[in-house]
């Protein structure tokens, strides 16, 4: 799995290639916090498009960024999920509680 | 990872009465995280050649992969050296005669017995990382059980093959 980043405006993208699992969640869990906690970054974008799976452990640390900007007052945002990830997130009855846009400039058009 | 080739011993984790046969694919791994990856591959590549669909397909190799993580996580407490054995056999619905229409999943660790309170999930309502593997698993197949027997955990995973109809009838619920 590789995590890049970009910074567009008062947003950070983070590019995500690869499936997310026990043996890679705690990355993607501490890119996350510290783009959250530490640089209180306005709007944090997670791309999916290229996960093509995600197990427990990735979306508890989705989770765990999303209450994190929660209590920051930020924006945590998922978009291009996978049929795979889609049905992870439903089948946890978690999708309804993240902001959910099909691809990057939706995203970054919300208000 | 080694894989073995189908032999004629039965495991101690199979289901009593159970109708499978002989394994179709016999792997043993170790705790490791990183391997993860690659049981995936060969779970997927097994239930597309069983003739599941591609949801269910999906659904066998993430109720496997969670099994694992649990193992990995609870059983032997993160030690990425222990020994892992799955096993695969074609199965039949009880009753059903003919051709194997489903695959059971027989899964062995020696680690630390798992405590039947904690095999129950947790509630989905709580809206926190954590706990949602097991719900998973669950979800995912039509047969989940657990033993502890000989100092080794064993669960056991079935999901059947739909016939198209079947799935249909599910996709306009």
């Amino acid at each position: 799995m590789e995590i890049a980043s970009r910074q567009l405006d008062k947003a950070t993208i983070f590019d995500i290639t690869g499936d997310i699992d026990l043996a890679n969640s705690p990355a993607v869990r501490k890119a996350l916090l510290r783009e959250v906690r530490e640089k209180r970054t306005p709007k944090v974008v997670m791309n999916l498009s290229k996960v093509r799976y995600i197990d427990s452990s990735g979306v508890a640390s989705l989770v765990e960024g999303l209450k994190a900007s929660r209590d920051a007052g930020t924006r945590f945002i998922l978009i291009g999920l996978s049929t795979s990830a889609r049905e992870v997130l439903q089948l946890s009855r978690l999708l309804k509680i993240f902001e959910v846009y099909d691809n990057e400039e939706q995203a970054l058009a919300s208000a | 990872m080694k894989t073995t080739p189908p032999g004629q011993k039965k495991d101690a984790g199979a289901g009593e009465g159970s109708p499978a046969g002989d394994p179709l694919l016999k792997l043993e791994l170790r705790s490791d995280p990183g391997l993860l990856c690659a049981v995936r591959g060969a779970v997927e590549r097994l239930t597309e050649a069983l003739g599941f669909s591609a949801a269910d397909g999906r659904a066998v190799t993430r109720a496997v992969d969670e099994a694992l993580t649990n193992i990995i996580r609870h059983a032997y407490a993160g030690a990425p050296d222990q020994l892992i054995e799955v096993v695969f056999r074609a199965t039949r619905r009880p009753g059903a005669e003919g051709a194997a229409v489903g695959l059971e999943i027989v899964m062995s660790d020696q680690g630390q017995a798992v405590d039947p309170e904690k095999l129950c999930g947790r509630a989905l309502h709580d809206v926190k990382p954590g706990g949602l593997g097991l719900h998973f698993i669950r979800e995912s197949m039509d047969v989940v059980e657990f033993k502890r027997a000989n100092e080794a955990n064993y669960l056991r995973l079935v999901k059947y093959v739909r016939a198209p109809k079947e799935t249909a009838n599910l996709v306009k619920r």
